[in-house]
């Protein structure tokens, strides 16, 4: 079902965490549709990534291109980030299955929502970034239901 | 070959070798079509006749009620369409559960674009359907109640009895999905008051691409498919003779182990629920804990995936489900796991476990063992899962 690097970046997730104090923090999708990501950046002063992070609630998919959009990010600059599409990370994951490609659209917009995140943050404005529409932000689900 | 620990009996069985055994014959020796009259087709025909015999009496039915299908689907939606065109001049009202297998769901759903009406009743939060919701449903034009005898995903057993006493009350006639009971439990069509019963030879150690449909005798329903004069013309089509003869061994050999069978897979159910909830924390069991099929287990882990789940189960050379095979590759929660009032995001996490007489404690153990890692390494990785927060929320710490 899944390509060689899907299942590497699976297996094997890159920069799976958080980070302190991040630059910025992007979390999209919702649980209803069963995927969550949450992009953590680290952006230097000359707007270059120096440190991504992520954690992600989801399918193999989801994972792996939450993995895969981090590797690509890392050490670009901002305006590069941005250009960072979901048909990049699907490509450089040799593809996913149809049902799966939404989850690549969830790392670009994971990837934006903490850009934005960072924008605001800073009072800049970053040419070309939208308001991200799918920031579920920091909603926890409730833990004091029991079972 | 690496380890394989087979845990999803409910999608299919290994075939029994005396199951093979019997077949054998079937395909190079006496291969005659079972309707020629020369005689040689004749010992084709009587191994038919002895398997019907053999399923009707897994029933308590006459052999002449049995007819022979190609699975547990054809026979769902035979059973559906056929009852809705033979007694639409009564009504056009059909009722049937919320947590049904798709070949009832989906032929509902046709059904309902052929002009008929459907109620989908609830059921509760372990599985079973509301009886009273299902009887304040009838109305004077509903003409079908179909209800599964246990349900697929989380293995609850309904109360068949009832709702056929209530179908039969209400003049209504009365199909059950025993496709998953079919070996598992003991099933009466007496006691049980249906008119229509599916089962499909593969659940229970036979091969696949065979399954029955249970008619009671005075029921009329007509031909699903059109042709030959074979099962009374009530369904046409060169029998599968192999299929059928193994059909039959396959239910001579449930009959004879089910007590001893099914009471080492509760044992060894049980000792896998309690593992799991004991150790794992934040998971549940779904589905009723007694009144639920001998071999399924089916939990909900909270903060994680299920296909994360099972892709990391599979390299340790476990083969699970998340809930049923049919239904991967589409993206939304189980559709059963909702209707017992699981929110989406614990339905996601679903992990469906079903064992068979071979499964032995130490892949119990061995299942636990790896589950216990992946789903701590899945939780991990969850920004919805923040161990420090959680265990400060609940006041205390999480088992190791």
């Amino acid at each position: 079902m899944y390509s060689e690097k899907v299942m590497d970046h699976f297996n094997n997730p890159r920069n799976v965490g958080e980070i302190e104090n991040p630059s910025g923090v992007g979390t999209v999708g919702n649980a209803k549709c069963g995927d969550i990501m949450r992009m953590y950046l680290d952006i230097d002063e000359n707007g270059v990534i120096r440190d991504v992070k992520f954690k992600t609630f989801g399918c193999g998919a989801a994972v792996a291109t939450s993995s895969m959009a981090t590797e690509l990010v890392k050490g670009k600059t901002v305006q590069e980030a941005l250009q960072v599409t979901n048909r990049a990370v699907c490509e450089a994951l040799d593809g996913l299955p149809p049902v799966k490609v939404h989850c690549s659209l969830l790392a670009e917009e994971a990837i934006h929502a903490a850009l934005w995140d960072y924008a605001e943050k800073n009072h800049i404005v970053i040419e070309g970034l939208e308001k991200p529409v799918n920031d579920i932000g920091e909603k926890e689900p409730d833990v004091s239901e029991s079972y | 070959m690496s380890k394989r620990i087979y845990l999803d009996n409910a999608a299919t069985t290994r075939v029994h070798p005396e199951v093979v055994e019997a077949m054998l014959p079937y395909f190079t020796e006496c291969y005659g079509n079972p309707s020629a009259i020369y005689s040689f087709a004749g010992e084709a025909q009587k191994a038919v006749e002895k398997a019907r015999e053999t399923l009707a009496d897994l029933i308590g039915a006459k052999p002449e009620e049995i007819y022979f299908t190609a699975g547990g689907s054809e026979s769902d939606n035979w059973a559906l369409k056929a009852a809705a065109e033979a007694y639409r001049d009564k009504g056009k009202h059909i009722i049937t559960s919320k947590i049904e297998h798709h070949a009832v769901l989906h032929t509902c759903e046709y059904l309902e674009k052929q002009g008929y009406e459907v109620t989908y009743i609830d059921v509760d939060e372990y599985g079973f359907v509301k009886l009273d919701e299902l009887e304040k449903a009838i109305r004077p034009d509903t003409i079908l109640i179909s209800v599964m005898t246990a349900n697929n995903e989380i293995g609850t057993i309904q109360p068949v009895e009832e709702i056929g006493r209530i179908a039969r009350a209400h003049g209504v006639l009365f199909h059950t999905d025993a496709v998953q009971a079919f070996g598992q439990i003991e099933l009466d069509v007496d006691r049980m008051n249906v008119d229509m019963l599916s089962a499909s030879g593969h659940k229970l150690n036979g091969p696949k691409g065979v399954g029955l449909l249970y008619i009671r005798k005075g029921v009329k329903i007509r031909s699903f498919i059109h042709g030959g004069a074979q099962e009374r013309s009530r369904r046409a089509g060169t029998h599968n003779v192999p299929g059928i003869v193994g059909f039959g061994k396959a239910a001579e050999l449930a009959k004879a182990s089910l007590a001893q069978r099914t009471a080492y897979e509760m044992q060894l159910r049980d000792y896998l629920i309690d593992r799991i909830l004991r150790e794992i924390p934040y998971s549940r069991l779904n589905g009723d804990r007694e009144r639920r099929l001998p071999n399924n287990a089916h939990f909900c882990f909270r903060y994680i995936e299920g296909e994360s789940m099972l892709i990391l189960l599979d390299q340790k050379g476990v083969c699970a489900s998340s809930g049923s095979a049919c239904t991967s590759g589409s993206l939304d929660p189980s559709h059963v796991l909702l209707a017992i009032g699981l929110p989406h995001e614990i339905a996601h996490g679903s992990l469906r476990l079903t064992l068979s007489e071979q499964t032995t404690k130490e892949d119990i153990d061995y299942t636990v063992d790896a589950l216990k890692e992946i789903v701590e390494r899945l939780r991990n990785m969850s920004p919805l899962y923040d161990k420090n927060r959680l265990e400060g929320a609940e006041g205390g710490k999480l088992p190791a």
